[in-house]
């Protein structure tokens, strides 16, 4: 039987991943942004395994707006990286160095 | 959904319709050609909004079942943030039209910032908390950015971009967990949820999150990474309203969150934001001492001014909430004041930040150089000017509820941060000759200068009887 607990472990576990993949990756500005979807795909299942356990649609409704916003964030994102990439004629991470200190 | 919930609600929406029916009206017609009357219209809605809260606000509204709420807490910031947003606007427009930077979708930009620092003030649920701080986010990832053409201004926007996506994350994680423990994303139910006798480990863990997703937010450390390099990069006037209106809004949201959410439980988050406190305010001080450039400096000067606000707020007592809003505005006046100064500092044209520019200004600006001394002595909290009754308040909030170590490590970290403030003015009064800065400075900016400055003297009468909003404020938050 596939109980609360469950939910929670893999949603803990893509959150760690993501945390880690912001942290650890040094090679694409895309993995970055990979990274932060799977942050808010572990919430979104978060949200929903709550929500299924407490029979409370309100957990539901706050999934459809974390999805809305990450897509709107997510174009913002890439928009950022397009300009980013037309001054520097490149995306990798340890390329974003301009300022230090 | 009534009309009653919509007449609480009409700051915000005629803001926002305002920001939306604007920028059509911009696409269809001149495009930037339209931009300074846009920027103008934009700080005078500002302006009128805030006089409207003023005026109009009476005891304490919810709307929507509690979604939103309206009371003398969210007033005193509503009005902080508008004021300060207009004074931003105000002062930008020299700088951008200067350098071709005046496009129209800026005081949108801001317009639609302001929409979201608003709703986040108010917000009486998570859900209302998550969709103001990212209307927020959003529309500043974008200015951060604003000068595309610039490597500086867009690797600036993508890590702030990347890092305040981060935040978000750690935030919603938070906001998750809360709902999952505590059954309900209303603050009014969490409180009941969140008690000390019986806490479960979950809502704790839900709390931690909620708070480090903020402290990203106030560039508390050690969440601050993004905010020198975000100083730094972006347009001056950008930094200049990153340094105000966000910081006043990501602070009430944060005394909003702990207070009226979590006020059950004031000891667990206590000690967590005395740490941020105690860490913020070192960091800002000793890091600050090797940077050359301005803007950077200023970035750690308001870490360091941050983790003074943090300290009213780790008292967990009314009083604490009264000082740290006293704090919020006399920082975020003082804010106002240095960065027209900053936005005004060019040689031939171009924009200068070092700090050694400023050699020898006293002799050729006496009076301008005067205000800027005024302000440095402000900011370092020097006593007689009112950024020294900002500090005293804080400490003694923190001494009031028992914290005197937080208050010692403010006053040994206030000592430190001296030291960089009085550089700035040594170079100004005593420094070596090295070539002139320009003269000129848009009428805008002069005024704001001079006002700052003149506030930071003359405030120290009674602080323009701020206190008595404040305190009514606190009062609302916390019973």
């Amino acid at each position: 039987m596939v109980g609360l607990e469950h939910y929670l472990a893999v949603a803990a576990a893509l959150f760690v991943i993501g945390i880690f993949g912001i942290f650890l990756n040094r090679k694409n500005v895309i993995i970055l942004l990979m990274s932060i979807e799977l942050i808010l795909l572990a919430v979104n299942i978060n949200f929903v395994a709550f929500s299924a356990y407490l029979g409370d649609l309100v957990g539901q409704v706050f999934t459809l707006f974390v999805l809305t916003v990450a897509a709107a964030e997510a174009a913002i994102g890439l928009a950022i990286l397009v300009c980013f990439f037309r001054n520097r004629g490149t995306i990798d991470v340890e390329d974003i160095n301009v300022m230090k200190g | 959904m009534t009309s009653a919930d919509f007449n609480i609600l009409l700051p915000e929406i005629v803001l926002a319709v305002f920001a939306m029916a604007a920028l059509m009206f911009a696409v269809y017609t001149g495009k930037d050609r339209t931009a300074p009357a846009i920027l103008w219209a934009t700080a005078a809605i500002f302006l009128v909004l805030a006089l409207f809260i003023g005026i109009n606000g009476d005891g304490a509204q919810a709307a929507f079942g509690g979604l939103f709420v309206d009371d003398a807490f969210s007033r005193f910031a509503k009005i902080l943030i508008l004021v300060s947003a207009a004074a931003v606007l105000v002062m930008s427009h020299d700088y951008m039209a200067k350098r071709d930077l005046l496009r129209f979708e800026y005081p949108l930009l801001v317009a639609l910032a302001a929409v979201g620092m608003m709703v986040m003030v108010s917000a009486g649920d998570l859900l209302v908390l998550y969709m103001g701080l990212e209307l927020q986010s959003l529309s500043l990832y974008v200015v951060a950015s604003l000068r595309r053409d610039s490597a500086k201004s867009t690797e600036a926007g993508l890590k702030y971009f990347v890092l305040g996506a981060l935040s978000s994350g750690l935030l919603l994680y938070g906001a998750s967990l809360t709902y999952g423990y505590a059954g309900t994303t209303e603050f009014a139910g969490i409180i009941g949820a969140a008690t000390a006798e019986d806490l479960p480990l979950g809502l704790l863990f839900g709390l931690v999150f909620l708070v480090s997703g903020l402290a990203f937010k106030v560039s508390a450390v050690p969440f601050h990474m993004w905010t020198p390099d975000v100083y730094e990069g972006a347009p001056t006037p950008i930094t200049a309203f990153f340094a105000t209106a966000p910081k006043v809004a990501a602070m009430a949201l944060f005394a909003r969150l702990v207070h009226d959410a979590f006020g059950g439980i004031t000891a667990e988050w206590g000690q967590i934001v005395a740490f941020l406190s105690v860490a913020s305010m070192f960091l800002g001080a000793v890091a600050a001492i090797g940077q050359r450039d301005i803007k950077r400096l200023m970035a750690y000067s308001s870490i360091n001014h941050m983790g003074f606000a943090l300290m009213g707020l780790a008292a967990g007592t009314a009083f604490g909430v009264q000082a740290m809003l006293v704090y919020m505005a006399i920082y975020v006046t003082m804010n106002v004041g240095t960065f027209a100064f900053i936005l005004s500092m060019s040689r031939d044209g171009r924009v200068v930040t070092d700090i050694r520019a400023l050699n020898q200004y006293s002799k050729r600006e006496p009076l301008k150089a005067l205000a800027v001394l005024v302000l440095m002595f402000s900011l370092a909290g020097v006593p007689p000017l009112v950024g020294f009754f900002g500090k005293f308040y804080v400490l003694r909030a923190a001494v009031d509820a028992d914290m005197a170590w937080l208050a010692v490590a403010g006053v040994i970290a206030s000592v430190i941060a001296l030291f960089y403030y009085l550089r700035i003015v040594y170079y100004m009064y005593f420094g070596e000759e090295t070539e002139a800065l320009d003269s000129g400075m848009a009428p805008t900016q002069w005024a704001l200068l001079m006002v700052a400055a003149a506030v930071m003297v003359l405030g120290v009468v009674n602080l323009f009887g701020i206190e008595g909003p404040a305190a009514a404020a606190a009062s609302a938050l916390v019973d």
